[in-house]
């Protein structure tokens, strides 16, 4: 596979580093990749990318790819739909859904930075790779691993969903359960990375790994036939994912692969965790950190390591942030369930929930196009729905059991339903 | 008040290899002014021009952000162990 020339970059002196396992510049800032865009204006194309599998590694030339990678996973390009019926519901005639709801392996989009963070492992000739995670990235990091023959330690926060847990154990991975928060994982995770040589996908490999989030800015735009859209609505964790959208936009718009557009970005979180939002609607460009209690717990970062990034990139782009409650988050996983058929978790409850309350505001207007990222599963948030359906006595195989459980239904429940 | 401080792997060129130091300091005020006196090359990687805490520089006590025990007004306890780190960790040089 060919690569792309790239180094690293600090982010707030410039500094750069020859490719390296780091993440923090001197100056204790963070690094990213940077690119030669002068070349990669030369070798790519919409029909370059276009002729090649449905996959991330379709945009290879713009991934820090290290020689000789081949790719094992065709992760990514999840379909980007029209959601007509949602967005008569919430108010917008322009709504679409970006669903990595159905991202391979794992069903999330982290499915995309563990992707690369893995290629640039095996190219450091790390042998274990490890994370701390709210979840989705632990699920990721365990499938792939075990696909590419890595061993993988994953540490989360005792209190993660079941469902997350096990679908990490399943794939043979050391699970480390921490008491505390994600915050505290992470902490911890910081530390342990200075003592053990493993590739901390999200820790020494951080660089590598957030370029793998550009992918679903790059998929968005050829989807929409190498346009960009009016709005993107993103949740919010650590901050990373809108800022690498917004980059990757920049790059494409950069490239000369799309018209120049300023796309306004906005921001979801849940209260119960809502550093960015909170300083957003202060309009302070510096993040409190706060004590997570919400039942998003993917999105639960309380001090998001990207939050400075990520506000810079929503004021800039003359976009807004929102939070809304964990009643509101279920009630709205239901609301995309019951008009798209697409089932997401409490991330995806929030994303849409913000844009509705957005909507409502003005913030986004009816004709405009707008994209909603729906980042994760609802199959592995069962839990927040458990009282939301109550199951009916069950009826003998009987067709005159079901002529009079209908009748009874048809008599509870209002014309319009039954 | 005696406490402790753990360096990180990437400032530790700067602290002569000392993974970490006791010290003592009734407040994070007084902290720095030691780490100064200590070591003047690390100075400016734990605050910027302003004086300020670097803004991806997180500080811990005890395990817990200082933030949350009142930051600067926070006063240390006999024993406290303080962590520095940075807010995306990680830069072991191989």
């Amino acid at each position: 596979m060919t690569t792309s020339t790239y180094q690293l970059r600090c982010r707030e002196c410039g500094k750069t580093f020859d490719n390296q396992p780091r993440s923090v510049c001197e100056c204790f800032s963070p690094l990213e990749v940077t690119y030669d865009y002068d070349s990669l204006k030369k070798n790519v194309s919409r029909e370059l990318f276009a002729s090649r599998a449905e996959n991330i590694w379709r945009y290879r030339e713009l991934l820090p790819l290290p020689p000789g990678f081949t790719p094992s996973l065709p992760v990514g390009f999840t379909p980007l739909v029209s959601a007509p019926r949602l967005g008569e519901k919430i108010g917008s005639r322009g709504l679409h859904i970006k669903n990595d709801a159905v991202c391979l392996p794992t069903l999330s989009f982290k499915d995309r930075v563990v992707a690369v963070a893995l290629a640039n492992a095996r190219g450091f000739g790390f042998e274990t790779v490890a994370c701390s995670s709210t979840g989705n990235l632990a699920n990721a990091v365990a499938a792939q691993a075990a696909r590419d023959g890595f061993k993988a330690w994953v540490f989360i926060p005792a209190d993660l969903e079941p469902a997350k847990i096990l679908g990490t154990h399943v794939f043979g991975a050391e699970v480390v359960r921490i008491n505390g928060s994600y915050d505290h994982v992470n902490r911890l995770c910081s530390q342990i990375a200075d003592e053990h040589n493993w590739g901390f996908v999200n820790v020494n490999l951080r660089p590598y790994y957030a370029e793998g989030s550009k992918t679903v800015g790059y998929e968005i735009a050829e989807q929409l036939g190498w346009r960009l859209p009016d709005n993107v609505v993103v949740p919010m964790a650590g901050g990373s994912l809108i800022t690498k959208i917004k980059k990757a936009f920049d790059e494409l718009i950069l490239l000369g692969l799309v018209e120049p557009k300023q796309v306004r970005f906005f921001g979801a979180q849940a209260s119960g965790c809502s550093p960015i939002s909170t300083a957003i609607k202060q309009y302070s460009s510096e993040i409190e950190p706060q004590r997570p209690k919400t039942i998003a717990r993917s999105l639960a970062i309380g001090n998001p390591a990207d939050g400075h990034y990520a506000i810079k990139a929503i004021t800039k782009s003359g976009g807004w942030s929102e939070d809304i409650s964990d009643p509101e988050v279920v009630n709205s996983i239901q609301l995309l369930a019951q008009t798209e058929g697409i089932f997401t978790e409490t991330a995806g409850g929030v994303t849409v929930g913000v844009a509705r309350k957005l909507i409502q505001q003005d913030r986004i207007l009816p004709d405009e196009t707008t994209v909603l990222c729906i980042t994760g599963n609802g199959l592995k948030t069962t839990d927040v729905l458990a009282d939301k359906f109550q199951a009916d006595k069950p009826i003998a195989a009987k067709l005159s059991e079901f002529e009079a459980y209908l009748a009874a239904k048809n008599t509870d429940l209002p014309a319009a339903v039954a | 008040m005696s406490i402790t401080v753990q360096i990180p792997s990437a400032l530790r060129r700067l602290t002569g290899g000392a993974p970490h130091l006791t010290c003592e300091a009734a407040n994070l005020h007084e902290l720095f002014a030691a780490l100064d006196g200590k070591f003047p090359d690390l100075k400016s990687h734990l605050r910027d021009e302003a004086g300020e805490v670097r803004r991806f520089l997180n500080i811990y006590v005890n395990e817990e952000d200082i933030r949350f025990l009142g930051g600067a007004s926070y006063a240390f306890q006999e024993g406290d162990e303080v962590l520095l780190v940075p807010s995306i960790a990680g830069g072991r040089d191989r």
